[in-house]
């Protein structure tokens, strides 16, 4: 589904801040993959995930989605098959308007063939949001003339989830998305994230900072050191590992600790 | 003393109050709306009244409605051009096609800094002609200049609902969001653009045909008075609420702001002055929340002081 060939990434290249964010990093996950990445600040996992959206356009190297090369396609346009949740709540959905607003923006990735630019939002429209917005079960379907800003962290970030995934797309990125949440509504976010995944058998790419998480969710975990993936592993060697496995295995592919002040043990 | 306001004063300031209220409403859509403060204003207004001034004087009123629209589009289209093609900032975008205008603008006025109407059909004077004659009477032109902010109100508030209205309001909200939603916004702030600097051109020869007059530099200070008049507009209506609620707010800041130079013109302020008032009262409608913010701030931290003083006996 999504093959990164030896990509590269550098900010800033000739001046003091020069910084190898990527370094020839591949990749190939398969049609239903669902893998978790973890690896300590600085490791480049959100470089490679903005790599693959389209904020940056790589100095070496190729993406593929689906076969098609989308090296050079403009973030907009890779958008319309990728999802991107981002770790603050606030980034993924236009406070000053109402949730059905953005539910109907959310909605243009499906329709953007049919050229439905002049349209306004139908009670058809209406009644799919809210039934959509129900499966929430956060009471949103009742404040659909609301503006998102008035709405919490998680109820945000669910709604994001809701909206990147309101068309199926064929990647998805979610970018340490439940890490700014309480626990509980964390947990919450995570459960619907899992369930929306799994029932539409979305292909899945997700960071995380709790080593208990990377090994228990999806059926695949990354481990990036310095700009490239350094251990790789699934199926039968992945499910016998523990946390302290993962963590040597760190240590040993890295040579150092996994230096990261947010690793979450639990 | 007799009352300050007279029915033609009351008439005019109205009757201003509603063209002006078009520019107001471009700015709505540029500097709250697309959260872009576009500097081509001043000279998009002088662009529109130079070429509806010319096009009326061809001897096509309506045309030249329509004429002005359309040269503010390719105003507004330049400025976005150039921000979004071209990587220049934003307001340097505007100012740079603001000086540009310049010269084009003389040039559509026959390279002369001032063009007379005086006798060429307007839709004014076509009006006189015929609502005047029935029992409007001399309301004519409140009559005309209110029907033609009401349908470019409700095609605004149309569009604006509409997905394409909505991804313009997005990309003014948050950025980034729209990226993420396979919105280009590069072709968003290009429409937003061009549709702001058609209003601005229509109102600009709206103006033209009101006055009888073009001249080159009608437009100086506009965006600033559009501005008092969308931020009267929004402390009187909020800058919060639908977008009806929005556009209404708007059009009555202007109306407003029209009526205050009126009572100021009769209690003798000069005329030169009311271009320092509109900025005056810009600086002032702007930097009045903020103020409040420090003050109530200052003020908390005046009673702890006080407070703590107390407690220790002093």
């Amino acid at each position: 589904m999504l093959k990164l060939d030896n990509i590269s990434k550098t900010f800033n290249p000739g001046t003091v801040n020069e910084k190898v964010a990527l370094k020839n990093l591949s990749l190939d996950l398969a049609d239903g993959d669902f893998a978790t990445i973890v690896g300590s600040n600085g490791a480049g996992k959100s470089t490679m995930f903005n790599a693959i959206a389209g904020t940056f356009i790589v100095d070496e190297g190729n993406i593929y989605l689906d076969g098609e090369d989308i090296t050079f396609k403009k973030e907009y346009v890779r958008s319309q098959d990728i999802g991107h949740l981002f770790q603050d709540p606030l980034k993924g959905t236009a406070p000053h308007m109402t949730i059905e607003e953005n539910m109907a923006l959310a909605y243009l990735r499906a329709s953007h063939s049919t050229g439905k630019l002049f349209s306004r939002i139908s009670a058809k429209d209406k009644a799919k949001f809210r039934e959509q917005l129900s499966l929430l079960g956060m009471g949103l379907e009742d404040r659909m003339k609301q503006p998102v800003g008035l709405l919490s962290g998680g109820q945000r970030q669910a709604l994001t989830l809701l909206m990147a995934t309101f068309v199926t797309p064929k990647l998805l990125l979610l970018d340490e998305h439940t890490a700014a949440l309480d626990p509980a509504t964390a947990e919450k976010v995570l459960e619907l994230t899992k369930s929306i995944v799994k029932e539409r058998g979305i292909t899945c790419l997700m960071v995380t900072h709790n080593m208990h998480q990377a090994l228990e969710v999806g059926n695949r975990t990354l481990m990036m050191n310095a700009g490239n993936i350094v251990f790789d592993t699934s199926g039968e060697e992945r499910a016998h590992l523990t946390v302290a496995d993962l963590l040597d295995r760190f240590k040993i592919k890295a040579g150092e600790d996994l230096d990261n002040d947010r690793v979450l043990l639990s | 003393m007799s009352s300050i306001f007279t029915a033609s004063i009351f008439m005019s300031a109205l009757e201003l109050g509603c063209i002006y209220a078009l520019v107001a409403l471009a700015l709505f859509i540029s500097f709250t709306i697309l959260n872009i403060a576009d500097l081509t204003t001043d000279g998009c207004f002088t662009l529109g009244c130079a070429v509806g001034a010319m096009v009326s004087l061809a001897g096509h009123p309506f045309l030249a409605l329509i004429a002005a629209m359309v040269s503010g589009v390719c105003a507004g289209f330049v400025t976005a051009f150039l921000q979004t093609r071209l990587g220049v900032e934003s307001i340097l975008a505007g100012i740079i096609v603001n000086t540009g205008l310049y010269t084009i603008n003389i040039a559509v006025m026959g390279f002369s800094s001032i063009a007379n109407l005086f006798g060429c059909d307007t839709v004014f004077s076509l009006g006189k002609d015929t609502i005047g004659a029935s029992f409007i009477g001399d309301w004519y032109k409140v009559v005309i200049v209110i029907a033609i902010l009401l349908v470019i109100a409700l095609l605004l508030w149309w569009f604006l609902g509409t997905t394409l209205g909505m991804s313009i309001r997005a990309t003014g909200d948050n950025a980034d969001m729209v990226k993420s939603s396979s919105i280009n916004p590069t072709l968003t702030i290009t429409v937003g653009l061009c549709i702001a600097n058609s209003l601005t051109g229509l109102s600009g020869a709206l103006i033209a045909q009101y006055q009888k007059s073009a001249d080159i530099n009608i437009g100086t200070g506009m965006v600033t008075i559009a501005l008092a008049s969308l931020i009267i507009g929004q402390t009187l209506i909020g800058n919060k609420g639908s977008i009806p609620r929005r556009i209404l707010g708007t059009i009555l800041g202007s109306i407003l702001y029209r009526f205050i130079v009126a009572i100021a013109l009769r209690l003798s302020v000069p005329a030169e002055a009311l271009k320092l008032v509109s900025a005056i009262i810009v600086a002032v409608a702007i930097a009045t929340p903020y103020v409040k913010r420090k003050l109530s701030l200052k003020k908390r931290e005046f009673a702890n002081y006080r407070g703590s003083a107390r407690k220790e006996g002093v």
